[in-house]
């Protein structure tokens, strides 16, 4: 094996027991990206120079004793293009912000930071985290590991990308409706989406602030708590960030999950989900009876209305946040315009790809005089309904399993023209959100095409150590997570 | 069904220039997306309390205290056009 395909805490070990250095390690990822990224374009822009830096500084402490430093001391990282990381672009994906420089630390960067993590490199997204599948990219679309001609999710598909493909260990994204999961899902890698306010926003280029939430993507489920060790936590910078104790997640990781409680929602096994896909996840249901869990059916009766409250929700949320790129500040301004109205629109006109026009579009039209009130008030109700569903499921079960989509990986272009279709990839994901619920994605199979197949694990609110240890359990029991693509 | 001038209007709420052509494909696109939300009609809210955050806080405060922030410059760093430590804009009044 490479040492690029180790995870996170195989690294770990080998620098601890000295059998290679932070900067061995940095250059073997250096190599690695130089070789593949020209094809997958997981990445937005490189940060080589710094990581080599910084992996010499923790060679440095390595060197005098290892014993009290945090897991992940010396491993390289990449981060979506949405997270500030001082004095470094951040371009969100976007024309509008293609020259911003960050002038402070996210606080999961400032975390990264002090755990002794090494950013390598931004990932690539869809335009301020808004697609399913990388295509709203200004920078270009990122390829599937598994498929070239295949998207690999969105809108954290670079990330997934990395992680998938070993262009990095570990990597950080964001979750606004599936962001995270779907991507993973499709690329079968470990992304897990925390419980609203469990991780700092701050720092967080802003989508839709109630929604939006920071998480890892890893090849393992140990991975996934040791990042989750790292970066979750109170954060006095964002006032949504939740003021509860942070367990050690390595502590769940245990195999054994006899008397779980696993629900099965009916509304989630519906027509058009892809044979493949629905034999994985009932062989899924299976082993985990299998090993002593208990299965129970569940319902989510306002299921059919997730995706339209999230559509009105989300993009009265954008439209709002969306609103502070003018042109007067920073970020891409038309310098032809004559006066200052005509500079706003035709920078924002500009700057702004199609998908993030059509959502700034839609989201002002449901919160504008004679609309509010039928649209997102309604939206805002309905989001109560479907939150109480999770509350009554999760009386009769411990967690809630679903498929993470309803399909795997589809083609390059085949829904970037109808924005309906695109949605309605996400239609598991969103949900949680809505809810604000912490849910995770594990590999859980492949399709004949030798696609990718993903299991959604949704636990109840700030209890992502729960969903780790049922995850684990999975993970012990199959190797789908350690299959490797070969990219072409 | 949803109009070109209503685009157009909502647009202008936007601050936000569209062309001809994205004003088309925009009235087509959102009277699609409107039909998919529109599905939210058919339930009964009523007595039902909306959900702004999913987290049970209201208010978050903190000491009025003074604490470190941008200097002149970095607040400057990004802008288009600056001049004397102001950000530059195009003229308001005639």
């Amino acid at each position: 094996m490479k040492l690029f395909e180790y995870t996170a805490h195989e690294l770990s070990r080998l620098l601890r027991e000295r059998k290679v250095s932070s900067k061995e390690i940095v250059k073997e990822y250096i190599k690695r990206i130089e070789e593949v990224d020209n094809k997958l374009h997981a990445y937005i822009s490189y940060n080589f120079d710094n990581a080599l830096l910084k992996a010499k500084e923790c060679d440095k402490i390595l060197s005098k004793g290892a014993d009290n430093l945090p897991p992940l001391f010396g491993i390289p990282i990449s981060i979506k293009d949405i997270l500030c990381m001082k004095n470094t672009k951040v371009t969100c994906g976007s024309k509008i912000l293609e020259n911003f420089i960050a002038p402070y630390d996210a606080t999961v960067v400032e975390k990264l930071k002090n755990n002794g993590l090494i950013v390598i490199g931004k990932c690539n997204m869809d335009e301020f985290a808004m697609g399913s599948s990388t295509e709203n990219s200004y920078f270009g679309p990122s390829l599937n590991p598994w498929d070239f001609s295949r998207v690999p999710g969105g809108s954290s598909g670079g990330s997934a990308v990395c992680v998938a493909a070993s262009e990095s260990p570990l990597s950080l994204g964001t979750d606004t409706g599936g962001s995270i999961r779907q991507p993973a899902a499709f690329c079968g890698v470990v992304g897990l989406k925390p419980t609203y306010g469990r991780v700092s926003r701050y720092g967080l280029i802003a989508f839709a602030s109630s929604l939006d939430q920071i998480g890892p993507f890893s090849k393992d489920v140990l991975d996934c708590a040791l990042i989750m060790n790292v970066i979750a936590g109170y954060d006095e910078k964002d006032s949504t960030s939740v003021n509860i104790e942070t367990p050690d997640y390595t502590r769940y990781l245990v195999s054994d999950i006899k008397g779980v409680r696993i629900g099965i929602p009916n509304e989630y096994f519906i027509k058009g989900i892809e044979e493949d896909v629905n034999s994985s996840i009932n062989n899924a249901i299976r082993l985990f009876e299998k090993n002593g869990a208990k299965v129970v059916n569940v319902s989510l009766p306002h299921t059919e209305y997730c995706l339209a409250t999230y559509y009105i929700i989300a993009t009265a949320e954008a439209s709002s946040n969306l609103a502070r790129y003018d042109g007067v500040h920073y970020g891409y301004r038309n310098k032809s315009a004559k006066n200052l109205w005509d500079m706003y629109k035709m920078s924002r006109g500009d700057g702004f790809g199609e998908e993030v026009k059509r959502r700034i579009i839609l989201g002002t039209y449901v919160l504008s005089a004679g609309y509010y009130d039928a649209y997102y008030l309604k939206a805002q109700k309905v989001r109560t309904l479907i939150k109480r569903d999770f509350e009554e499921a999760f009386k009769e079960c411990d967690f809630i399993l679903t498929p993470t989509t309803p399909t795997t990986a589809f083609k390059i272009g085949e829904k970037i023209s109808d924005p309906v279709q695109m949605y309605l990839s996400d239609i598991f994901t969103i949900s949680t959100n809505l809810a604000g619920l912490p849910a995770i994605s594990i590999p859980c199979g492949f399709s004949k095409e030798n696609l990718p197949i993903g299991m959604q694990l949704i636990g109840k609110p700030f209890c992502e150590g729960e969903i780790l240890k049922i995850a684990y359990n999975y993970e012990i029991n199959t190797d789908w997570h350690l299959r490797k693509p070969l990219l072409k | 069904m949803i109009t070109q001038k209503e685009v157009e209007y909502v647009a202008e709420l936007a601050q936000l220039y569209l062309s001809d052509k994205e004003k088309e494909l925009l009235t087509k696109q959102l009277e699609n997306i409107l039909n998919l939300v529109n599905k939210l009609k058919e339930l009964n809210t009523e007595g039902i309390e909306p959900t702004s955050t999913v987290i049970p806080i209201t208010n978050v405060f903190r000491e009025d205290k003074v604490k470190e922030s941008f200097a002149n410059e970095e607040s400057l760093m990004n802008s288009p056009e600056k001049e004397k430590g102001y950000f530059k804009i195009p003229k308001i009044m005639e």
